[in-house]
């Protein structure tokens, strides 16, 4: 259907509307009447009122004649013909769809975020609807079930490996994949009302990009240079845990700021420079805005086997002027001590029989890393030093439940006070999120270059 | 005859309400008081014209915002470390008077104080303490080392601190530290300007102010 615009309003024509609802439009003394199975709606030139089976309801604009034909706004379907048709009407606008009846249209956004030598879609798809993805040929497939899709597709560069997003068709959605396309990998999860499809692309790494023929270049040439691609080193997997999140908004600011919008905003930003940078695997505890228990944070971590926690906080004090980052290390009482050291037991497994298992209590996993997290939470305090305000005590050791149940070194970093109005705005704003991530990442590249070149290797 | 039948009605009346006196309000208060609880409040034990009091250290917000400080206060005499352990963590819970700065959220109230024979008390406070909690690490840490200091410190019979809330036990008061287990005295996480702190009458565990031990 055709649409004009008029200041700024989208408009549509009665006429196209009344040919394709079957709607009986008549106009008698200066006013329109459009019928619909015994109901009506009654319009008024020049006024935003109109009636609806005896209802008023309210356009955002008049109807405007123009010519022979009546224009009206896109609300009209909305507001007035919705309440009179007999069957669902679903207006989409960024889309432009118009959805008639129990059709099954899911709302399709997908992102795109390369990352160096890799790129990742994401596919977020409301309401919950499944998704599969399949190679065919010289693209990727993801598949949405429904009728159609209501898709909004990122604005996309080729990068070799990816050349383009589209849509296939009515239910499909095409990568179309380049020469230096190697593997993908691709992973369903659950969202707040829908779902999401991860899809990871890797770049062959032998064929360099199209310009540089010569020495084999870094993936991406827009940065700083990089450090050398992880390979044989102790450092596969950070694991970021962004504290609180949810109903539980942790600290809050005087201004209102609440902690738990500061650290995932750091712990995207340490993501982002981690996978583009370093090429390690990163896992987040949360990537969204939601409640977590402590245990499921470090569960997260030791399911995945991280090499490394870094959980992010930001700090309150009853005194208002106190200030600066600190670096949390797990600390344990003697007692606590005294428990190590538990004899590994025999266990039957799955599939019978028995294994040596060495049995750890939760909150004791983190004893044999205690020395390693030290070593982290100096070089952390060093990367900082210059770049975010330190507190007097930069390194602190307390028995807190994430970093002792961590089953790999493990740091909680507080990176400011939100009880300092100074603090609260600069933890609020850009620079110091960035200038943190910044330092955790510079910490990383070296705890993960000291590890690799030390003999004991990973301490796990 | 008639006067016989009300005899038994009367009887089996009082016997129904005497049954039902035993299910809902005599048994409950038999079974429902916990073993270990502290006998009823001390105020009873104390006469009324010769209050005994005794000199502890309570615990609060250090100058530097991240230790604690101490002071001297009395608070009533009790006999049992359980009833002596409530004068102290009620004084300690008390709202302070400027320049002290508490580190234990407005309002907290006292619950009970349970003492186990191997040295752990546990402090079920109302749910304040963690409602009314600010959050970070740093505020936590001195919340809830306010409260095992001020009982480690004074009194020998304790050793550590196991905080609950609502009767409950909890994981922590606002994401940080584990309250799951009984935390040891730290002297750590108190800074005193220039006296140490007072002459304990634990074993001291000679730990530098300014780290606390691990």
């Amino acid at each position: 259907m055709a649409l004009t615009a008029s200041n700024g309003q989208e408009l549509i024509a009665l006429d196209d509307l009344a040919s394709a609802f079957q709607l009986a439009v008549r106009e008698e003394r200066g006013a329109v009447t459009v019928a619909y199975k015994g109901r009506t709606i009654v319009l008024t030139p020049d006024q935003t009122i109109a009636s609806v089976a005896g209802r008023l309801i309210s356009l955002s604009v008049p109807p405007q004649h123009s010519g022979t034909r009546w224009l009206v706004p896109l609300d009209f379907i909305t507001r007035a013909l919705t309440p009179i048709y007999d069957q669902r009407l679903d207006l989409r606008r960024p889309s432009h769809l118009l959805i008639v009846g129990d059709l099954r249209v899911p709302r399709v956004v997908v992102r795109h975020e390369p990352l160096g030598n890799s790129a990742r879609v994401t596919v977020d798809v409301t309401p919950a609807t499944s998704i599969a993805v399949a190679q065919q040929g010289p693209r990727l497939l993801i598949r949405v079930d429904g009728d159609a899709l209501d898709a909004t597709l990122p604005a996309f560069q080729s990068i070799g490996f990816v050349q383009a997003i589209r849509l296939a068709d009515a239910t499909n959605i095409a990568l179309d994949l380049g020469p230096r396309f190697a593997s993908f990998r691709s992973a369903t999860s659950a969202i707040d009302g829908g779902s999401r499809v991860t899809v990871e692309v890797v770049g062959n790494e032998a064929l360099a990009p199209p310009a540089g023929p010569a020495a084999p270049a870094p993936a991406v040439t827009d940065q700083q240079p990089l450090p050398s691609p992880g390979g044989a080193a102790g450092l596969r997997t950070v694991a970021i845990d962004a504290g609180h999140g949810g109903d539980d908004a942790g600290a809050r600011g005087p201004a209102g700021t609440a902690e738990k919008d500061v650290t995932l905003n750091v712990a995207r930003r340490l993501r982002g420079l981690l996978e583009a940078r370093l090429g390690v695997r990163v896992v987040m505890t949360r990537d969204d805005d939601r409640t977590l228990p402590v245990e499921t944070r470090s569960a997260t971590a030791n399911n995945n086997k991280a090499d490394l926690l870094v959980s992010l906080h930001a700090n309150t004090s009853f005194r208002p002027e106190v200030s600066g980052a600190t670096v949390y290390v797990a600390a344990f009482s003697d007692a606590d001590l005294a428990v190590e050291g538990l004899a590994p037991e025999r266990l039957p497994v799955f599939g019978g029989g028995l294994r040596t298992i060495e049995v750890v209590p939760w909150n004791l996993a983190q004893i044999p890393h205690r020395a390693e997290s030290e070593r982290v939470a100096q070089v952390v305090v060093e990367a900082m030093r210059g770049r975010v305000p330190l507190a007097a005590r930069a390194v602190e050791h307390a028995p807190l439940r994430l970093l002792e149940s961590a089953n790999m070194p493990a740091v909680l970093v507080e990176m400011g006070y939100l009880t300092n109005a100074e603090q609260e705005t600069a933890l609020a704003g850009a620079d110091l999120p960035g200038a943190v991530a910044q330092a955790l990442f510079d910490a990383i590249v070296r705890v993960r270059d000291t590890v690799s070149g030390s003999a004991e290797g990973p301490g796990r | 005859m008639s006067g016989r039948r009300t005899a038994l009605v009367a009887i089996v009346c009082a016997a129904a309400i005497a049954v039902g006196w035993l299910l809902f309000v005599g048994l409950p208060r038999w079974y429902g008081r916990p073993v270990s609880s502290p006998p009823p409040p001390p105020t009873t034990d104390a006469r009324a014209d010769d209050v005994r009091k005794i000199t502890v250290r309570l615990f609060y917000v250090g100058p530097d915002g991240t230790r604690l400080t101490s002071i001297e206060r009395e608070v009533p005499y009790a006999e049992q470390p359980a009833a002596q352990a409530r004068h102290i963590i009620d004084a300690q819970i008390a709202p302070a008077a400027a320049p002290l700065v508490s580190a234990i959220p407005s309002g907290t109230t006292l619950r009970a104080v349970f003492v186990t024979p191997d040295g752990s008390a546990y402090v079920d406070l109302g749910g304040a303490i963690a409602s009314g909690h600010p959050g970070g690490s740093t505020s936590e840490l001195l919340t809830v080392y306010s409260i095992v200091q001020a009982l480690t410190v004074n009194l020998p019979a304790i050793t550590s601190v196991q905080l609950l809330v609502d009767g409950k036990e909890v994981d922590t008061l606002a994401g940080h530290v584990d309250l799951k287990r009984p935390l040891p005295r730290n002297d750590g996480w108190v800074a005193d300007a220039a006296e140490p702190v007072s002459p304990p009458p634990t074993p001291p565990t000679d730990a530098p102010a300014a780290t606390p031990p691990r």
